[in-house]
Formats: C-alpha cells, sequence, structure tokens
C-alpha cells in the first residue's frame, strides 16, 4: 500500500506539554480515518501540523511522497490537503454564494491571474453546483452570519473542498449540530466527499457517526496514538473505552443539551 | 553631573504627569479594551476646571496653599460627572464593535469636548499659578528644583501606589484583574461586568482629570493642549504594554526621561524621538514591554 | 452582473465629464479651487477605502500624502523638475516604494496596532521635517510653477482650470481602476480579509501578501492625492501635509464616504470642504465639535456613510457592507 499521508515520529510540545508524542500513522488514498480522543487529547494538534498551522516540534509530515513538514496553511493547501473547521471559518459578511465564488477564484487563480473579475459566468456555474451538491443551495443569496450553525457547516466543508484537494480533514464536522441533524448533515457530507474521490480524515467525538462513517480509527490519549484500528475492534478495545469513550456519555450528554438549547456552547468543547 | 540630575529631575516630573494620565487610559484599555481618545478631553477638562476654580478660589481670599485643593475637587467633578456622562451615553453603545470604530469614536467625542471646552470658559488662556508660590523650592545637588515639580512626583507615585493596592490587594481589583485575564470567562463565573466597566471609566477618567488638574498651576491653560498629552499617553501605554501598570510607569519614565534628554541635550529630535521609540517598540515587541497576562484562546 | 459593473462605469465616466464641464464653464474660481483640493484629498482616500474594506485604518497616512507632496515640491526645487507627467508618477512610485519597504513590517499588525504603527511612522517623518532647516521647517518651501509637455503659465486661473482638469481625468482614471480592482478576485480579498484571515489562508492566499499589496496601493494613490496637494496649494509645509490631523481628516473623510464606491471619496471629500468653508465662516470655534458630531453621528447612525444615503436614493446595492451589518466577528478568535 503507498500512503498518500505519512507522519513519522511527529512530537509537538507547548512549554512543558506535550500535545503530540511520537506519532506515526500512514494513511492510504481513499481511506476515511475517524480521529478520536478526550478533550486535550491532541486530535486538533495532529490536524493542525499536518495542514500547517502549527510547525512539530520534530518528526516529518508526507504528502504523496513529498515532505511538507512546517510548510504554510497556504501551501499546503495548494498542494493538495484542505480543512475544515470545529467552528465554520466562513467570510460573514458575504452570502452564501459569493463565500464560494471567493473561495473558487482563490482556488482558480495564481499570481496576475488574480486580477481577473471574480464574477464570471463558468465560476458562477460551478458555484451554484456545488452548492447543490452539499444542499444549500435554499440559502444562497443568505449573509453567511446569519445561517443555522448547520449550514455554516456545510459551506465551510463546501469552501475546504473547491480546491479539490486529495485530502480533507474535517475537524469535528458535527459539533454545535443538534443530534435530529447530525446523521443528515454527515450524509450529505460523505456523499459529496465520495463523488470527489477524496481521502478524508476526521475528529469526531460522536462515536455513532465514527462507527457509521469510517474505516478505521486513530485514538488519542494524551499525545499519543494508543489504538489504530477498524471501529469494530478500536471501540472494544480495553484502552480506548477506558480513555476515550469512558469519558464521553457525560460530554456526550452536555452537548446533546447543549444542541437542543440552541447549539452554541457546544462549539467550545474541545479547547 | 548637574546636567544629568537635571535632566533626571526634568525627566521625573515630566513623567509624573504623564504616568498619572496614562494610568488612567491604560486601565480603561486594560478592561474595557476601548483605546479612549476622549482620555484627552479628560485631561483637558481637569485642567480647565482646577484652573477656573483656582481664579475663584483666590478671588475669595483663600490662601495660595489653600487654592490647591481646587485639585482634588476638579479631578472628582470633571471625572465623576464626564465621565459618567459619557460611560452612559455614548461607550456603552459601541461595546462589541469595531476597533478601529470605537476608536474613531472616541475621537469624535474628544473634539466635540474640546470644542466645548471653547464655548465654555472662551478662548483666552488662563493662569493659576496660586499653589505654586505656596510649595518653597528646594537645593538639590547645588541646583534649585521647583517644589510644586517634586510634590507632583510625589503625588504620582502615591497614585500608583494607591492603585497597585486597589489591583491586588482588594476584592474590586480582583473582579478587574480576572476581566482583564478573560472577560468572557468573568462573565461566565456571574461578575458583572458592565458595572466593573461603568467603575473603571470613570475612575481612569478621574486619574485622566488629575493629571490636568496637577499641571495647570504649572502651564497657561489653553486651547489645543490636550492633544499632545493624548499622543504621548499612547505613547506611553504602547511602550510599557497596553492594561498594565507597570507597563505605564516604565513607559512613563522612558518617555519622560527621553524627552527630558531631546529638550536639554538634542534639540533636533525631540519631536519624533517618542514615535520613534514606539515605533520600535510595537516592531519588536508589540505586546508592550509589561504586557498583562492573557487568556490563551487557540 | 458585467451589466452592474458597466453602469458603475457609466455613472463614474459621465460624473467626472459633467464636473470637468461644470468646472471649465460655470463654477467660479474659489469653487474651482475648493474641488480640486477635495479631489487631491480624494485621491488619498479611494486608497484608505481599499485598506477600511479589508479591516484596516491607518492613522498615519500622512506620511504617504507628505512623502507626495514633497516629492513634487523638491524635484521642482532641487533638480527643476516641473513636468506634472513626471512628478506625480514620481510622488506615487516614491511613496509605493516606502509603503513597500514600511509594508514588511505593517503588514504584522491590524485593528489599533496597525493605525498607531502608522501613526508614529508618520510623526517621525513630521519631527524631521520640522526641525530641517534646508527644506524651511515648519514654514515649508513653495512649489515651482507646474509645467505640462514644457507647457507653464503666469496666469492663476488658467492655472487651476488646467489643475483641475488634470485632478478630474486622473480621478477618474483611479475611480475606473480601483473600481475594476474590487471586482477582480484579488478585490474580493478586501472584505473577505476582513471577515475571516484564516479561511482565506486555507483557500490558499496568503493574508500577509493581500494586506500588503493594498496597502502599496493606498501609499501610492495617497502620494499622488499629496503630489496634486502640493501643486493646489502651490506650497508644502509640515504642518499641512505630514501632521497627524492631515490622517485625521483623512479618515474623517473615508468614514463619511462610506465603503460602498469608489465614486464616495469624491462626494465625501468635496461635502468636506465645503462644510469646512462654511463652518469657519459661521461659527469660528465650532469646527472641531461639527467634525466630532458628525463623526459619531456616522459611526452611531450612518456606517455606511454618505454613500449609503446615495445608493439608497438610487437603488443600489451597497457593494462594501458597513462594519456594523456584521453579525459577529469571527477575527482572531478563530479556533482552528
Amino acid at each position: 500500500m503507498s500512503a498518500i499521508l505519512e507522519a513519522t515520529s511527529l512530537n509537538k510540545t507547548f512549554g512543558a506539554v506535550t500535545a503530540a508524542k511520537d506519532i506515526n500513522v500512514a494513511v492510504a488514498k481513499d481511506e476515511i480515518v475517524g480521529i478520536i480522543g478526550a478533550n486535550g487529547a491532541g486530535k486538533t494538534t495532529f490536524v493542525n501540523m499536518v495542514t500547517g498551522w502549527l510547525p512539530p516540534s520534530s518528526g516529518s509530515i508526507k504528502f504523496d511522497g513529498k515532505d511538507i513538514t512546517g510548510l504554510a496553511p497556504r501551501k499546503i493547501t495548494r498542494l493538495g490537503i484542505c480543512r475544515s473547521f470545529q467552528v465554520a471559518q466562513v467570510f460573514m459578511t458575504a452570502t452564501v454564494f459569493d463565500n464560494l465564488l471567493i473561495a473558487l477564484g482563490i482556488a482558480d487563480s495564481h499570481g496576475f491571474a488574480a486580477l481577473k473579475p471574480l464574477r464570471v459566468a463558468d465560476r458562477e456555474a460551478r458555484a451554484d453546483a456545488i452548492l447543490r451538491r452539499y444542499q444549500i443551495h435554499d440559502y444562497r443569496d443568505q449573509v453567511a452570519g446569519t445561517l443555522p450553525q448547520g449550514i455554516r457547516k456545510l459551506l465551510d466543508i463546501a469552501m475546504a473542498m473547491v480546491a479539490q484537494p486529495k485530502i480533507l480533514l474535517l475537524d469535528e464536522p458535527t459539533s454545535g449540530i443538534s443530534i435530529e441533524e447530525k446523521f443528515g448533515l454527515m450524509d450529505i457530507v460523505m456523499a459529496a466527499l465520495k463523488e470527489d474521490g477524496v481521502t478524508v480524515l476526521f475528529v469526531e467525538h460522536d462515536m455513532e457517526i465514527v462507527e457509521r462513517y469510517v474505516g478505521r480509527v486513530l485514538a488519542f490519549y494524551q499525545g499519543e496514538i494508543i489504538c489504530d484500528a477498524p471501529p469494530a475492534q478500536a471501540l472494544v478495545d480495553p484502552k480506548v473505552i477506558e480513555f476515550v469513550i469512558g469519558d464521553e456519555p457525560q460530554g456526550q450528554m452536555m452537548r446533546e443539551r447543549a444542541a437542543v438549547q440552541g447549539g452554541a456552547q457546544g462549539e467550545a468543547s474541545d479547547a | 553631573m548637574n546636567l544629568a540630575l537635571t535632566i533626571l529631575v526634568e525627566g521625573l516630573g515630566y513623567a509624573s504627569y504623564l504616568f498619572i494620565v496614562s494610568l488612567g487610559l491604560t486601565i480603561i484599555f486594560g478592561v474595557l479594551k476601548i483605546l479612549n481618545v476622549a482620555h484627552g478631553a479628560f485631561y483637558a477638562w481637569g485642567a480647565y476646571f482646577c484652573a477656573f476654580l483656582i481664579g475663584e478660589f483666590s478671588a475669595m481670599g483663600v490662601s495660595d496653599l489653600g487654592t490647591m485643593i481646587a485639585i482634588p475637587i476638579a479631578a472628582l467633578v470633571v471625572g465623576i460627572v464626564l465621565g459618567s456622562a459619557i460611560e452612559r451615553t455614548i461607550i456603552r453603545n459601541l461595546y462589541g464593535r469595531d476597533e478601529v470604530l470605537i476608536v474613531l469614536a472616541t475621537f469624535g467625542l474628544f473634539l466635540v469636548l474640546e470644542d466645548v471646552i471653547l464655548l465654555l470658559f472662551g478662548v483666552d488662556p488662563y493662569f493659576a499659578f496660586q499653589p505654586t508660590y505656596a510649595m518653597p523650592g528646594v537645593q538639590i545637588g547645588g541646583i534649585y528644583q521647583d517644589g510644586y515639580k517634586l510634590s507632583m512626583i510625589a503625588l504620582s507615585l502615591v497614585v500608583g501606589i494607591i492603585s497597585w493596592v486597589v489591583l491586588n490587594r482588594t476584592h474590586w481589583g480582583k473582579l478587574v484583574a480576572a476581566i482583564i485575564f478573560d472577560s468572557d470567562l468573568a462573565v461566565a463565573m456571574g461578575i458583572n461586568v458592565r458595572r466593573v466597566f461603568y467603575v473603571v471609566f470613570v475612575a481612569g477618567a478621574v486619574l485622566g482629570a488629575l493629571g490636568g488638574a496637577y499641571i495647570a498651576p504649572t502651564i497657561s491653560v489653553a486651547p489645543g493642549f490636550g492633544v499632545e498629552v493624548i499622543v504621548l499617553s499612547f505613547a506611553v501605554v504602547v511602550i510599557g504594554g497596553m492594561g498594565s501598570i507597570a507597563g505605564a510607569a516604565i513607559g512613563a519614565l522612558m518617555v519622560g526621561m527621553l524627552r527630558a534628554y531631546a529638550v536639554l541635550q538634542w534639540p533636533e529630535i525631540e519631536l519624533f524621538v517618542v514615535y520613534a521609540v514606539m515605533a520600535a517598540v510595537l516592531i519588536f515587541r508589540p505586546e508592550g514591554l509589561f504586557a498583562p497576562a492573557k487568556a490563551r484562546k487557540i | 452582473m458585467t451589466h452592474s459593473m458597466d453602469r458603475t462605469l457609466v455613472g463614474l465616466t459621465v460624473g467626472f465629464a459633467v464636473v470637468a464641464l461644470l468646472g471649465v464653464f460655470v463654477l467660479p474660481d474659489w469653487l474651482l479651487s475648493q474641488t480640486l483640493i477635495a479631489f487631491s484629498r480624494a485621491l488619498a482616500v479611494v486608497g484608505l477605502l481599499v485598506l477600511w474594506r479589508t479591516g484596516l485604518v491607518s492613522f498615519g497616512h500622512a506620511l504617504y500624502f507628505g512623502l507626495g507632496a514633497y516629492t513634487v515640491a523638491m524635484l521642482g526645487r532641487e533638480l527643476g523638475i516641473t513636468e506634472v507627467l513626471i512628478t506625480l508618477p514620481a510622488a506615487a512610485v516614491f511613496s509605493a516604494l516606502v509603503g513597500f519597504g514600511l509594508g514588511f513590517i505593517i503588514r504584522k499588525y491590524r485593528e489599533i496596532f496597525f493605525a498607531m504603527l502608522n501613526l508614529a511612522f508618520s510623526m517621525v517623518l513630521f519631527g524631521i521635517l520640522v526641525k530641517t532647516e534646508s527644506l524651511g521647517s515648519t514654514d515649508g518651501f513653495s512649489v515651482e510653477q507646474p509645467t505640462i509637455f514644457g507647457l507653464g503659465t503666469d496666469d492663476a486661473s488658467v492655472k487651476l482650470i488646467a489643475l483641475f482638469l488634470g485632478v478630474c481625468a486622473v480621478g477618474w482614471l483611479v475611480a475606473v481602476l480601483v473600481h475594476r480592482y474590487l471586482g477582480s478576485v484579488l478585490g474580493s480579498l478586501t472584505t473577505a480579509v476582513r471577515d475571516n484571515e484564516i479561511r482565506v489562508e486555507y483557500l490558499g492566499y496568503s493574508v500577509a501578501e493581500a494586506i500588503h499589496g493594498k496597502y502599496v496601493m493606498s501609499a501610492a494613490l495617497t502620494g499622488l492625492g499629496g503630489g496634486f496637494m502640493a501643486l493646489a496649494l502651490g506650497q508644502v509645509d509640515p504642518e499641512s501635509m505630514v501632521n497627524w490631523t492631515v490622517s485625521g481628516e483623512l479618515v474623517f473623510i473615508t468614514i463619511l464616504s462610506g465603503p460602498g464606491s469608489v465614486a464616495a471619496p469624491f462626494i465625501g471629500s468635496l461635502i468636506f470642504e465645503l462644510l469646512r468653508t462654511y463652518a469657519y465662516e459661521l461659527v469660528p470655534y465650532a469646527w472641531q465639535l461639527i467634525v466630532g458630531a458628525t463623526l459619531l453621528l456616522i459611526i452611531f447612525f450612518l456606517p455606511g456613510g454618505v454613500w449609503s444615503l446615495i445608493s439608497r436614493l438610487t437603488g443600489r446595492r451597497d457593494a462594501g457592507r458597513p462594519e456594523s451589518s456584521r453579525p459577529e466577528s469571527s477575527r482572531g478568535e478563530a479556533n482552528p
């Protein structure tokens, strides 16, 4: 198996705190990998290192055989690794449509080509097509800051996909989403991603989601990977039960309550 | 040697009133996250009102020393009345808006307040030197030193110590420290942030007015003199670190000494040395030399 | 979409043509002169508008205004170059170069730090100019008679008309170019950067480079405006070209105009100039009060500036939404 993403001996420390410790992972093309772990276990740190937000303290990250360790996020994006965010990162004052147009415009343009008009028929047609695929076309002309949480998350993921990356990292796609909505949202996302043929890594707290969508689980505990196995095996692993899932019911309950109350508080879960 | 002493005393005198004014500015920024340009107006109002009161008291036959009572009266009246009025009408409606827009709004407020002074007090300068006559001069190292200036240095020390004690040793100070550290968390802990904001704003305004009131007897109080102090106290606060008392003290000392040195020794750089230092600090340590600890939000 | 863009271009062309014709055939000299001064400032304000749409306000663009003005004046005095086709572009280019250099530092800062660092740089130039005897220190010095294609004139009103037509032509060109720029992909990275820098980085564009480019552009336009101002006043001095009050005026006009259109700065500058003239005549001691109160009223009640009134009247959509309509800001606190 040839790995599309390969992390070797990855370490990250913040002062005295070790956020990642000797992480070794190889992900094959078209895999769908779930990353689980309690708060502060190092999941988001891992995502941040792969996408260039944080440089690792030591170790290397290879993408398609090319060393990308410590590159800036925009360079990694251009190479073909994109991400979505736990708290949707969209252009709050622009409409949903304009959000996608800008995203497409940046993906299309290199150097002075960025001086060409943003609004051209071809790009507008593509933006509309993407909105339909993610089933948010009804919100096309709504300003992003006024969107419901779930729609904003879909927009966030759609924007991450405009550059047609080879790898997509989703950071808690269902956080802040009500329990009734989460499967609907994940179905839309997974169908769209499958169509594009992208390798997916996603951080998730919700074991139901993990069980249903992923082919492989990475369980983090105190910056280390304590289990790397298919979900059927990983979710019954005693270490995973003790250090990851054991923490979950309470967190789950709290997040569900938050979601029912309006969803806003749930965002703060993974600090 | 004498020159060094002169620079030291001049610089300290200069630093002392800058410190008092900057302290007000920095606690408002630290707590409310508002860079209050209108602070220069508190300073100007304090000076005008104080000069006016000294004139009135003197005409009533109060002794030169006795007229000094005008200083705390002016600081408290201007700080509390004007500070409250502005917090209630303008500042309160700006919380949560874009930082730069807030600066612009307080700039607008500053311009309005400056002109209202002209309408109230007229365009002619005020002189109120009486308190300086009451202070005997002192010989230090063979050089005659103005007693009033020395008293200003003493006052700034007292103000600094009181502020430190209030912020570090009282219940109120702990509330304020909690808000400076992380205002969201403070809200979550059930602190009435609005109320703390109000009190801090008024306290800051009193300090601004006190700086003006105390300097009033040493200068001719004339239109437009709030501008210089506001830009300089910005420099002080930026150099020291926004929201830090120790930073305001160090920043004021640096700016005071640099200016005293430039005025006496190197007049070519007098006008921009402070800005050059401010730019250097922003470039190499944008959070300032003594920025208070902040909650990391990553 | 192309339709509405054409409409703006047509509007700009007609608008500037009408102003130019009015200037030549109808307007009295004093109004001509005020329009010239107003449009010189407007060139700078167009640059500040680009920054403002990006969420950045500079309290120190008098630096570039002064650099442009002194470039024009010194080319004439030191080298005897009075040809405006050389001096004005030189003003823009020199300001742009300084902006490019300082931009490497300034692009790291946002909000008040951005504003104050610009202020600090501009005040350093102010301090140097005030103390430089050879440049006339506080008095400054006068600008040589300008020429165009080698032609000059001693007739004050001919010179005024020529400069007026010049500023109209350059104003039109700048407005059209900046309008096209704002409609480009790079132009969309104004409000996009203001809204969410993290997303821009993760779409594959460098926020620092985007800001740097816009900063250089604003420096060039402000330098050009300063160059025109030097010609309009026939005199350069630190107080009226480089002091922080000049930066304050430019920011005030930007807020007054609103970020909605490249035409707004020209209208806003004209209102500012007329307001100032009449305010000085009617209430000499309350000029600051009027400016301050206007600033407060706009911030509280008309965040889109004068342009939002105009666009409301003509039923246009306001392209650069004002800050206050932002539902919530995610800048700087985002949690990747």
